[in-house]
């Protein structure tokens, strides 16, 4: 039942959750969209903190990409046993990276004076949550060795039967419990994920890379070229 | 020819009395909220100094404005390659402490105190934190502390002048300072804009005005390194960063913004005036010595009917073009070349521009006291007591020759109004004078009377700024109508 409740209902909550407040939030409260920076009140330590966890996080995260979209091909690319090893100190290091950043920005937060009383409930959540995940996450690297491989058996075939609408339940039910807890977890993250400072990763600013440098917006209609 | 118009600015410094009677007022009508405290869109400092926030002028270290490179300019920091590779940790932004921590006083204490032998005091606590602290700045923490080793003597436009010429400064004879006060200068091409990579900041296409969309910003907070001037702040509550606005809601109803109203000393001028959108690129690329002259180039004669013409082309209204051609910033600027740029070496175009000073510059002290002989008055413009180079510094991009230039022909009209006025000086004397600084009785008076005695709307000329064109462009207002406004749809508070 709680299997049910768990890995059949709790993924359709955080994606609907996930999609409809972020579009909600976007839409209505564009004013609340902000990655809330704080280095104005703290800088030193936000490098050891901000830089390292990014760096680690995003690599992480398209890691966690690469498996979740082309799984045969990682195990394919796997095959051979030092491209195995290579794959998996590189993602353990950026893992490992995560949580020192991650460790470095509460313990920042909570020992700043200026920064505690500028800390939401979201804000601990947030790094409740991740806090969770890279634990979790660094257990099953450690100990349930070579994920990358047995990852493309054993939990893409679950994702993909969640994104087909009939969450394979009993597949995940076999699950060690390390396992459960961080596919659980992420489902948490998503739920709240909108609610909370981490809607700033939605709106990176990519755009910026091909926008001309200057903008000028014009109220009334241009009879002429309107180039900035 | 593409003619734009452009809201501009002179600020008389001979005029300021540093009475931050300005920034007050800019103060009380915006800044006075949560993240904010700390925010002078609106400060007056005083030079030589460091200024707010605390050597501000130091590009070492903030990196702000633009540098020249082969085919153009470019960001000296952030940007689109080294935004990215910097958007984690920015290690050019400056924090609280380069500003000031705001503070606040308990004045409850005063009255809760218990009955004792000595008097209540109220401390001073955080506005950030609300716990008691030590004051150790503030916003003019510097105010007329011009010969002070912390303040002044760490003056970075100091660095343009001699050692020798700099111990001469800090002796006590020769003590001298003045005030700047400083706003956004709206520039034509802003740093700020062109750092944001979120496209919050934008440039008003019909006044120029550089605004920062609140609803867009993400606090990436890119804009307040880039500006050269740190005049886009950063709120640390909501999480957003704010500028000056130009008291836009005030000028489209007719009213001039709120430093510019409250001026004691009257230093202030504004009005719409014309510029040729396809120089910029040339003017950006200027030499240093030239950039002045350069920047000075792109403003047009809003009464040669090429020009004008140019303006209809581009839809520019007819009652704004007869404001441009009444608004006082194009005689400061062009004509009378009196008006000059603050830091034009960092390529943003500003289009606030500053009268500079005469007053430390003329008042010579001897051994009997004040010289006020003016026999040899252009001779002083070279020998006074703040060197040329410290004015060239900031307001000529080092081209000392603009400056004295302005400084010799403000000479050259005080010794004329004082034949006028006082007849103690020979005015075959002040017609040479005036001569030799390019310039002739007809002009003196018009500078005269500007400077001196103008009214309200002859300092103010307030273009029309056709908001019922834009709204009906944007909305039928009829169906607006009862409804409860276009401002904020929820409370400007920090999102979770
Ligand atoms: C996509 C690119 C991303 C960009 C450009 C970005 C940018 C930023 C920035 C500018 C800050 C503010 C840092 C400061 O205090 O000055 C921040 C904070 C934060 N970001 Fe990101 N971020 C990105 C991706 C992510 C991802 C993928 C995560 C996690 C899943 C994440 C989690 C956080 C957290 C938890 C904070 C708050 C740190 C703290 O102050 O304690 N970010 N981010
Ligand atoms: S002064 Fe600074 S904030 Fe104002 S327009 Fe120029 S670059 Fe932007
Ligand atoms: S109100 Fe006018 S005179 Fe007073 S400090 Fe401001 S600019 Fe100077």
């Amino acid at each position: 039942m709680l299997d049910i409740l768990l890995f059949g209902a709790l993924p359709y909550v955080a994606m609907v959750l996930f999609l409809v407040v972020s579009v909600r939030r976007y839409r209505y409260e564009p004013f609340s969209f902000s990655s809330l920076s704080s280095q104005f009140l703290e800088t030193r330590r936000l490098f050891w903190g901000s830089v390292p966890f990014h760096v680690g996080i995003l690599a992480v995260f398209f890691g966690h990409l690469t498996g979740f979209l082309f799984p045969r091909e990682l195990v394919l690319w796997n095959r051979v046993p030092v491209r195995l090893l290579v794959f998996e100190v590189t993602g353990l290091a950026f893992a490992l990276l995560v949580l020192f950043g991650l460790s470095g920005l509460l313990w920042r937060r909570l020992t700043t004076s200026r920064l505690r009383v500028n800390t939401s409930p979201a804000d601990l959540l947030v790094h409740a949550m991740l806090f969770f995940q890279v634990l979790t996450g660094l257990d099953i690297a450690l100990r349930l060795r070579w994920g990358s491989t047995w990852f493309a058996e054993a939990l893409a075939p679950y994702l993909r039967s969640i994104f087909l609408f009939q969450p394979d339940v009993a597949r995940m039910a076999e699950m060690p419990l390390s396992v459960k807890l961080h596919v659980v977890g992420a489902f948490f993250f998503f739920a709240a994920f909108s609610y909370t400072r981490l809607v700033h990763i939605l709106v990176a600013p990519v755009p910026y890379l091909w926008r001309p440098l200057q903008v000028a917006i014009w109220n009334r209609a241009r009879p002429q070229n309107p180039a900035a | 020819m593409d003619v734009r118009a452009q809201v501009s600015m002179v600020f008389h410094l001979d005029k300021c009395i540093g009475c931050h009677t300005c920034s007050i007022a800019c103060k009380n009508v915006w800044t006075d909220r949560k993240g904010a405290e700390y925010m002078w869109w609106n400060n007056v400092e005083t030079k030589p100094g460091t200024g707010y926030p605390s050597a501000w002028e130091d590009q070492e270290k903030y990196k702000g404005g633009w540098q020249r490179v082969e085919g153009g300019v470019q960001l000296r920091a952030v940007g689109k390659v080294r935004g990215a590779m910097t958007v984690f940790h920015n290690p050019n932004l400056p924090t609280i402490d380069d500003y000031y921590e705001p503070f606040t006083y308990r004045y409850q204490d005063l009255f809760d105190a218990p009955e004792g032998a000595d008097q209540p005091t109220a401390r001073p606590i955080s506005m950030v934190t609300g716990e008691p602290m030590d004051i150790e700045a503030g916003p003019n923490w510097d105010d007329d502390l011009g010969g002070s080793p912390m303040y002044a003597a760490n003056d970075p436009n100091l660095e343009q002048v001699s050692a020798a010429e700099r111990e001469a400064l800090f002796e006590v004879q020769r003590l001298t300072f003045f005030y700047l006060p400083r706003i956004c200068n709206h520039c034509l091409n802003p740093a700020c804009v062109a750092a944001c990579p979120s496209g919050a900041l934008y440039k008003r296409g019909e006044d120029g005005i550089v605004l920062l969309n609140q609803e867009r910003c993400r606090a990436w907070r890119f804009c307040v390194t880039a500006c050269p001037y740190k005049k886009t702040y950063f709120n640390w509550s909501t999480g957003k960063s704010e500028k000056c606005i130009l008291c836009y809601p005030r000028l489209e109803t007719g009213q001039a913004p709120a430093c510019f109203h409250s001026c004691v000393g009257r230093i202030r001028y504004l009005g719409m005036i014309l510029y040729d959108a396809d120089r910029i690129q040339s003017a950006l690329a200027a030499d240093p010595d030239k950039l002045v002259d350069a920047q000075r180039g792109l403003l047009l004669d809003p009464n040669d009917p090429e020009v004008i013409a140019g303006a209809r082309r581009n839809g520019i209204p007819d009652d704004v073009i007869a404001s441009a051609q009444r608004s006082p910033v194009y005689r400061w600027v062009v004509e009378w070349g009196l008006a000059l740029p603050l830091h034009a070496e960092h390529r943003t175009l500003p289009m606030l521009f500053y009268v500079p000073p005469l007053l430390p510059v003329m008042a010579k002290v001897g051994d009997t006291g004040y010289d006020t002989s003016i026999d040899d008055f252009l001779g002083t413009v070279d020998s006074y007591r703040l060197p040329i180079q410290y004015m060239a510094s900031l307001f000529g991009a080092g081209n000392e020759g603009v400056v004295r230039y302005a400084l010799r022909k403000q000479l050259a009209v005080r010794t004329y109004r004082r034949a006028v006025t006082a007849g103690d000086v020979d005015m075959a004397k002040a017609d040479s004078l005036l001569a030799a600084a390019d310039s002739n009785r007809q002009q003196a008076d018009a500078i005269y009377h500007l400077t001196s005695i103008a009214p309200f709307d002859e300092r103010f000329v307030i273009p029309p700024m056709h908001r019922e064109q834009a709204i009906e462009m944007m909305e039928d207002p009829l169906t607006a109508k009862g409804f409860e406004g276009f401002g904020f749809r929820q409370r400007p508070e920090r999102g979770a």
